[in-house]
């Protein structure tokens, strides 16, 4: 891949080959919760609400180790063109555990023997990126419920468009046709130990693109990280005032 | 959040108290709503309609899919209908993972009936080919936040993305083509049916309850009405209901509706 390649490649966007699509985060979106957030990437809007620390039922699936972390990533029907039939389907559950997985790391679970926190990821409206948005949402939920993190965690997808790495990956560019077609990749990092915590590829890529892409999803979930501080600070600011 | 999934014995007799006096809670008299805020089309634009409404610290979000499909047998020139509700586990701590339980079930059913039942939407006029392809709408409907009074706002949130649906385009093969709707609206009835519930505590009826009001209902009775004619109902929880009470409960239904449509005609304009 030359520089020159990627410098003249056009996204169907008009974004830079680096550039996100507008963010967008929210906290105490879910009155209801412990903790809520909504985050999303221009179209892609997913909201998280966190119930917990509370008891594990039933008994036999508590921990007396550590608390669990319990994730469920569901879309609305009418997120998408073609309805979703509602109820979890394979692809739901899988990325319901990968998202347990890419939060477990920064959440100081040893606090919590017995209990489970539940985290409840709904996307209301997609065009692409869902999972990392969803991820987004639910560890600055995490943080505004006030159980004790040990960072944030942040992430993004990368994409290869024929042969260009690009940042955040909207509907078009993951259906991407030409040439060598479109790779996937979405990845979670955590803020402060920099570790992948989250990561899966669709697609066909060399291990120094891939390397490459890693990157450009370091660099990006740090800016999503900044957002996400910048949102949960900001709502703590807001409630100081009132009180 | 406490763990306590009911309305204490101590705080369901002073609601009953004050009720007897004409009092509420948070100040409201027995058959004033809290605010209503109805957002049109803005939940997701992948969606034929949608709306989100607010009632207080309620919240749901309603969306349309039209999808063209088979016909029923016994109407083949009429589009189908198809009325879904989700109680999520995010909006009360009260709700478990897992299949719709008979609550969630209830409330689909019982605002299918207002929407069907009141012929708001012409499903005669979403036929494509008489006996093979007919629009199936679908309505699903998805709690976000549970403080009292879903039957209502999920009711209203139904009505309003369905006064907000667009066709979609459909090619040669009459398969939809994305990201070019018609822009014209779904047929709808010009006058919006209301589905509203009214709720008995002790001797009083109320409207609109917070979820500690809801929680000490003894019985409740949804209708669902347009320009004064009643065209679904249904009467939920133990209690009985004298004739009277009944009477009183058709009564306030007709002004409390009338109030409502005023609303959703508002807001979807």
């Amino acid at each position: 891949m030359t520089a020159k390649k990627t410098e003249d490649f056009e996204r169907p966007d008009g974004r830079g080959i680096t550039e996100m699509r507008p963010i967008t985060a929210k906290v105490g979106v879910v009155p209801n919760a412990d903790g809520s957030a909504m985050f999303s990437f221009g179209d892609t809007v997913a909201i998280a609400a966190v119930y917990g620390p509370k008891k594990m039922h039933p008994q036999h699936s508590q921990n007396p180790e550590k608390g669990t972390l319990r994730c469920n990533y569901n879309m609305i029907s009418f997120s998408v063109n073609d309805r979703i039939r509602p109820g979890p389907s394979r692809r739901s559950q899988e990325i319901s555990k990968v998202t347990e997985w890419a939060l477990e790391p920064a959440v100081m679970l040893d606090n919590y023997p017995n209990m489970v926190i539940d985290v409840h990821i709904q996307i209301l409206q997609a065009n692409a990126s869902t999972r990392c948005a969803g991820i987004n949402a639910a560890a600055m939920a995490l943080a505004h419920a006030g159980i004790p993190m040990k960072e944030m965690v942040s992430s993004v997808s990368i994409g290869k468009l024929d042969k260009t790495l690009v940042v955040d990956v909207n509907k078009k560019e993951e259906d991407w046709e030409e040439g060598e077609g479109a790779t996937d990749i979405a990845m979670s990092f955590t803020s402060n130990s920099d570790k992948i915590t989250h990561m899966q590829l669709d697609g066909h890529i060399t291990t120094e693109q891939l390397e490459e892409a890693m990157k450009l999803g370091r660099e990006a979930t740090r800016k999503i990280y900044e957002i996400q501080k910048r949102t949960l600070k900001d709502i703590e600011i807001m409630e100081g005032v009132e009180e | 959040m406490s763990d306590i999934f009911t309305t204490p014995k101590i705080n369901a007799e002073r609601i009953k108290r004050y009720l007897a006096e004409g009092k509420r809670l948070d100040g409201r008299s027995a058959e004033q709503f809290r605010d209503i805020e109805i957002e049109i089309g803005n939940v997701s634009k992948n969606a034929e309609g949608s709306a989100r409404v607010k009632i207080g610290k309620t919240e749901v979000i309603a969306g349309i899919k039209l999808v063209p499909g088979e016909p029923y047998p016994d109407s083949l020139d009429k589009g189908n209908l198809m009325v879904t509700l989700e109680m999520l586990p995010m909006s009360s701590p009260r709700i478990e993972l897992g299949p719709p339980k008979i609550d969630s079930i209830e409330m689909g059913r019982v605002i299918d009936r207002c929407i069907r039942e009141s012929k708001f939407i012409e499903l005669e006029k979403l036929c494509i080919i008489e006996g093979e392809k007919v629009w199936t709408v679908f309505i699903d409907i998805y709690t976000i936040n549970d403080d009292g009074n879903m039957f209502d706002a999920a009711g209203i949130a139904a009505i309003a993305a369905i006064k907000n649906a667009k066709m979609p385009k459909l090619d040669e093969e009459n398969k939809i083509v994305y990201g070019e709707s018609t822009g014209k609206p779904m047929p709808t009835t010009k006058d919006v049916p209301i589905s509203l519930t009214a709720y008995k505590i002790g001797d009083e009826i109320i409207f609109d309850p917070l979820k500690e009001e809801e929680d000490i209902t003894e019985a409740r009775v949804t209708i669902g009405m347009r320009e004064g004619i009643i065209s679904s109902m249904q009467k939920g929880d133990s209690a009985g209901l004298s004739v009277d009470e009944m009477n009183k409960i058709f009564k306030l239904m007709k002004t409390k509706s009338k109030e409502i449509a005023l609303k959703i005609e508002k807001a979807v304009k």
